[in-house]
């Protein structure tokens, strides 16, 4: 047992704790302190009254057993009578005792917080403090309503002593924390704003942090301690080492009190000029002392130094305005990722993830890539790794997105199982993101599934399937990759599940192939069936019935197979019913009624991916990730989720959009609302500069206007607040287009409004008339609103769509290109090889042809170029071009004025790569504008 | 800060500070589940790391691991300091600290934590105003226990 010099010794009391030490084994330990309970069951209970002392040791003891982890369920009430004393020594071991060991009795609560009462009304400032250190440790609510009232008043009081001013600014913030609502707002608040001035400045430290946590719930009421804290933070960080005395640690000036104040300003945006001009040059002063050489070789000073550095770092990443800044953070960062200091080499990874999602640092980010995979490849600390993975991941963009996802999958085969599954849902978003070409998304998945298929959660699995279907370009490569990946002797049973999806959707796409005939595909599927589990037996069951449609060459030998009696008897009530239904059917039904009832899935509703809910929900809300990812949405990188399918239309309960078109022209038209549309005049305003300016094309919005050359229906934007889904028809020279606005937040947009408006050129072309909607959209509520178009004249530009709404105070304003094309007024028109030729002779004018060679940007693959070109609204003419290669269309476009003739050639190089694209219309715009269109889209 | 512990290289519990209200059986858990995790933490490993959804910042201490559970946004390498700081306190208090010490006089390593840090926050960072607190107090113990000395 060590001497203490200090305080009483409490003899009984290190005499019990040397006998509990010097026990052999757990159950000796037991036992003694079993003796001891009794014992002092025995005093509490005993006639003679016990004086303080030993009223203080038994309490210790009881203490000490407790925090042995056992239970102690009496000593309260002596407790409380300790705590009641006017002896300091006897005082302190009860409130100690009370504060660990807390107890919800509330007629001893009643007593605790009568003799809380008397010490804070004592003025003794000792006694003060432990009545706060109480409060602040017990903190239960009978508590708060106690002395919510009282504290605010001891903090604020003149005459209060410095100390006691601490504890009381920290009990406060754990009452306001535990039960905000009974600590009111008041008077004391500007006065608590002022204590920032304070001399003393350990209390400057405590309100500090007080302010901190009232200001994120009550901005507006502490908006003045943003000049005094940065006026402060300024005195602070340009005083000399030895100013500040004792509160100087290791040569860094106040780092908690720094730490706090900069913590302190991220509670706002950036200061006003003045204000702001001087906290920039404190930010400017702790970057450039980063540079400095350190005062000290201890890695105390290091810390405290840095401290302040990342807590200043995050501030300039919270106002996310200084470009210096930003870049110059990301350079002092930048070398931390490769300091000596693993602790250093951590925060950086973690810090530079938010800078990374910052438009002013993004790029600066980028360039440490090959650091940061280094690290993925040598740290040893797993989660420091851990850390370089979630980098990746927050820097990665289309730039860098193959070399950040091949690098993850590298990884991945190595990776600590921990962290498997997540790293598998990153590279799912990612590649998903960032695929510009989908059979590298397919490859990219089939790849997860091989190296970490235990990993691969439903969610990646159902997403490619969902991906593969809502788009045709993908579909023949995604049969071809999986058939041959089944092809391994050992393959994931997740593989099999995409793998028999997927043929049984598009295996005939490969069918053509003898090396992938129908028979060897069923072969293939058939012969990892009896390996796999219930479910996935059951999905290659439909699988096999779906082969029936798709291959009526092999009926037979799959009617043989679930004929047979490991299927029709299968001891699986699921497999049993599947089979004998899917046999039934094949059996009776016709062709017709099998086509019609196995007939290929429609797309799936285009909603946020599931696999970015699944990491959301894995990360827990408000994590580092979490925000880079909103921020990065907001940024609106919109060329990322999947090709949009249609809009969730089951939601929306509007009259069929497909109604009656032919009604259109009768159907009462009331004009827009607010139209700068249907003035030209003031167009001149609208495009001008001022403050209502309509908001610059968001970015990514010529992408998903390509995409609806050829389509109708789908998703035109979708950020964080707002989804815009379209559904449109057109006859002739007329059109309706149904657009809905989904509010994805649970808060209402206010004074909601829409405009679609025609540039100058464009007006006299077309013809637009809107209904005006709802002002104000429920949070997860649609509006849908209703373009009536009439096609003019022939036009090149498209109109806009411009949105302003008010989110929760704060002003959005939005464009988009609203894809209604001249190509939307085609009628197709079908013709004889003889026919074709001899118009497209007499169209040989010169100013009649456009021609346009362009490479290819999907793969080559003739069933979607035929798709495309019949989307695009031309009829298809086979067997005109003597090429069975080449593609021939034609088709009329329609105006209110005129009727235009349209013929157009395809021809692709496969070799090359690369397409010549002719267009012949009586027209020269038009053939301009029709080869600009279609050019886009191969 | 949530909670802080002390525990020994053995994982006892010597010291633990909740400054969020959890159950004693949510207490008993976590701590049993943190001792595992850091204990199983090699030495030049960094001092933090990431445990559901708090960070954790830890350091070693001869024999005694103190471990602290921080939120998102506060600050790693000023908890590390706030350990340290906390540290040298005991070791100014004790003169030259040893895992004995705390084990032996609990009830004061507890004292002097609250002087420091309160409700999770740091209170006083001053080394010589904490300790003038602590010694004011004992001063204040031994007046009395002479007092009380003098009238058994």
């Amino acid at each position: 047992m060590p001497a203490v010099s200090k305080g009483d010794g409490m003899r009984g009391l290190a005499v019990f704790i040397s006998d509990i030490r010097n026990c052999k084994s757990k159950e000796a330990e037991i036992k003694r302190i079993n003796k001891e309970l009794a014992n002092i069951r025995s005093k509490f209970k005993g006639d003679k009254a016990l004086d303080g002392y030993s009223k203080k040791k038994y309490v210790c003891k009881l203490l000490f057993i407790f925090l042995l982890g056992h239970d102690i369920d009496f000593g309260h009430m002596e407790a409380v009578n300790l705590l009641s004393s006017n002896r300091y020594t006897e005082k302190q071991i009860g409130y100690l005792f009370i504060s660990v060991l807390v107890n919800s009795n509330s007629e001893l609560i009643r007593l605790i917080n009568n003799a809380i009462k008397n010490d804070l009304a004592s003025r003794n400032p000792t006694f003060m403090g432990l009545a706060l250190h109480c409060i602040a440790n017990v903190c239960s609510r009978e508590m708060a309503e106690a002395f919510a009232g009282e504290i605010p008043k001891i903090l604020v009081a003149g005459d209060t002593m410095d100390s006691v001013k601490q504890s009381a600014a920290l009990c406060l913030l754990r009452l306001y924390r535990t039960s905000p609502d009974l600590v009111p707002m008041g008077d004391w608040t500007s006065r608590v704003v002022h204590l920032l001035n304070d001399q003393h400045l350990g209390v400057v430290t405590a309100a500090t942090s007080l302010i901190t946590t009232l200001a994120q719930k009550n901005p507006e009421e502490f908006k003045t301690s943003v000049s005094l804290a940065v006026s402060r933070l300024s005195r602070i960080v340009t005083s000399a080492s030895t100013d500040l005395q004792d509160y100087t640690y290791y040569f860094v000036p106040a780092p908690w009190l720094s730490v706090k104040l900069l913590r302190l300003l991220q509670c706002y945006p950036p200061p006003d000029p003045a204000v702001r001009g001087r906290l920039t040059e404190c930010l400017e002063t702790i970057l450039n002392k980063a540079q400095e050489p350190p005062k000290s070789k201890k890695v105390q000073h290091s810390n405290a130094k840095n401290a302040v550095l990342f807590e200043a770092i995050s501030l300039i990443i919270h106002h996310d305005s200084e470009p210096n800044l930003l870049v110059r953070a990301c350079n002092q960062l930048g070398q931390f990722l490769q300091h000596r200091e693993t602790n250093l080499r951590y925060l950086a990874l973690e810090s530079m993830c938010t800078l990374a999602s910052s438009e002013f640092s993004h790029e600066a980010v980028k360039t440490h890539i090959e650091t940061v995979i280094n690290a993925l490849k040598t740290e040893r600390d797993v989660s420091v790794r851990q850390r370089a993975v979630d980098l990746l991941y927050a820097m990665c963009d289309r730039s860098n997105a193959q070399q950040i996802v091949a690098e993850m999958l590298n990884y991945l085969e190595t990776a600590d199982y921990s962290i498997r599954e997540e790293i598998v849902l990153k590279v799912a978003i990612l590649a998903e993101k960032y695929a510009v070409d989908y059979t590298w998304y397919v490859d990219t998945i089939l790849n997860l599934i091989r190296i970490a298929g235990d990993y691969v959660s439903e969610e990646v699995w159902y997403r490619v399937i969902q991906i593969v279907i809502n788009r045709d370009d993908v579909q023949g490569y995604a049969a071809k990759t999986v058939f041959e990946a089944l092809q391994a002797p050992a393959c994931h049973e997740n593989l099999v599940k995409v793998g028999g999806y997927i043929l049984g959707e598009f295996g005939n796409l490969i069918a053509g192939d003898p090396r992938s005939s129908p028979l060897i595909q069923f072969n293939l599927l058939h012969s990892k069936f009896h390996l796999c589990s219930v479910p996935t037996r059951a999905l290659l069951l439909s699988t096999y019935i779906k082969f029936v449609n798709l291959f009526p060459e092999i009926k037979t030998t799959i009617q043989d197979v679930l004929r047979s009696d490991s299927q029709l008897k299968n001891a699986d009530v699921e497999l049993q019913q599947r089979a004998v239904e899917y046999l039934r059917l094949s059996t009776i039904a016709s062709t017709d009624i099998l086509a019609t009832v196995l007939e290929e899935m429609p797309p799936f509703p285009e909603r946020e991916s599931s696999i970015l809910a699944k990491l959301k929900k894995k990360k827990g809300p408000g994590t580092v990730t979490d925000l880079e990812e909103i921020k990065k949405e907001r940024s609106s990188d919109m060329n990322g989720s999947a090709e949009p399918a249609s809009v969730n239309a089951s939601a929306v309960s509007t009259p069929s959009p497909s109604a009656d078109l032919l009604g259109l022209g009768a159907a009462p038209l009331t004009n827009s609302a607010p139209p700068p549309s249907s003035s030209g005049s003031l167009l001149v305003d609208v495009f001008s500069d001022s403050a209502s300016a309509v908001a610059p094309l968001a970015p990514g919005s010529d992408d998903n206007f390509a995409r609806f050359v050829c389509k109708n229906n789908g998703v035109l934007f979708e950020n964080q607040l707002l989804q815009i889904g379209l559904k449109s028809e057109f006859r002739q020279n007329l059109g309706r287009m149904f657009i809905f606005y989904g509010n994805k937040t649970s808060t209402q947009f206010l004074n909601f409004t829409p405009t679609v408006i025609c540039s100058d050129d464009l007006q006299p072309s077309l013809n637009l008339q809107t209904k005006p909607v709802d002002p104000t959209v429920d949070g997860g509520a649609q509006v849908q609103q209703v373009v009536n178009i009439e096609c003019v004249s022939d036009f090149m530009e498209a109109p806009i769509l411009n949105i302003q709404f008010r989110y929760g105070g704060t002003f959005q304003n939005l464009s988009v290109k609203l894809p209604i094309t001249l190509n939307k007024f085609f009628q197709p028109t079908e013709m004889s090889s003889q026919d074709f030729f001899q118009r497209w002779k007499q169209l040989s004018n010169p100013k009649q042809e456009v021609q346009n060679i362009f490479k290819a940007k999907h793969p080559m693959d003739a069933e979607i170029t035929k798709a495309k070109i019949i989307g695009f609204g031309s009829a298809l003419l086979e067997e005109v071009d003597p090429n069975p290669a080449n593609f021939v269309g034609a088709g009329i476009i329609h105006t209110k004025t005129t009727q235009i003739g349209c013929l157009l050639r395809l021809e692709p190089n496969l070799q090359a790569q690369m397409y010549r694209l002719t267009l012949r219309t009586s027209k020269e715009a038009v053939s301009q504008r029709l080869c600009e269109l279609l050019s886009e889209q191969f | 800060m949530q909670f802080m512990l002390l525990f020994s290289r053995q994982g006892k519990l010597r010291l633990q500070k909740w400054y969020v209200p959890l159950s004693d059986k949510e207490k008993k858990k976590i701590t049993r589940e943190l001792v595992q995790t850091v204990l199983a933490r090699k030495p030049k490993m960094c001092s933090f790391l990431e445990w559901r959804d708090l960070k954790i910042v830890y350091k070693r201490y001869a024999s005694l691991y103190f471990c602290c559970a921080i939120e998102d946004q506060d600050n790693e390498l000023i908890t590390l300091e706030i350990i340290h700081r906390y540290v040298e306190l005991l070791d100014k208090y004790f003169g030259s600290v040893c895992e004995l010490d705390i084990i032996f006089n609990f009830e004061k390593a507890y004292f002097i934590l609250d002087e420091f840090l309160l409700g999770g926050e740091v209170q006083e960072t001053s080394k010589k105003n904490v300790l003038k607190a602590i010694e004011q107090a004992d001063l204040l113990q031994e007046s009395q226990n002479e007092d009380w000395g003098a009238t058994s």
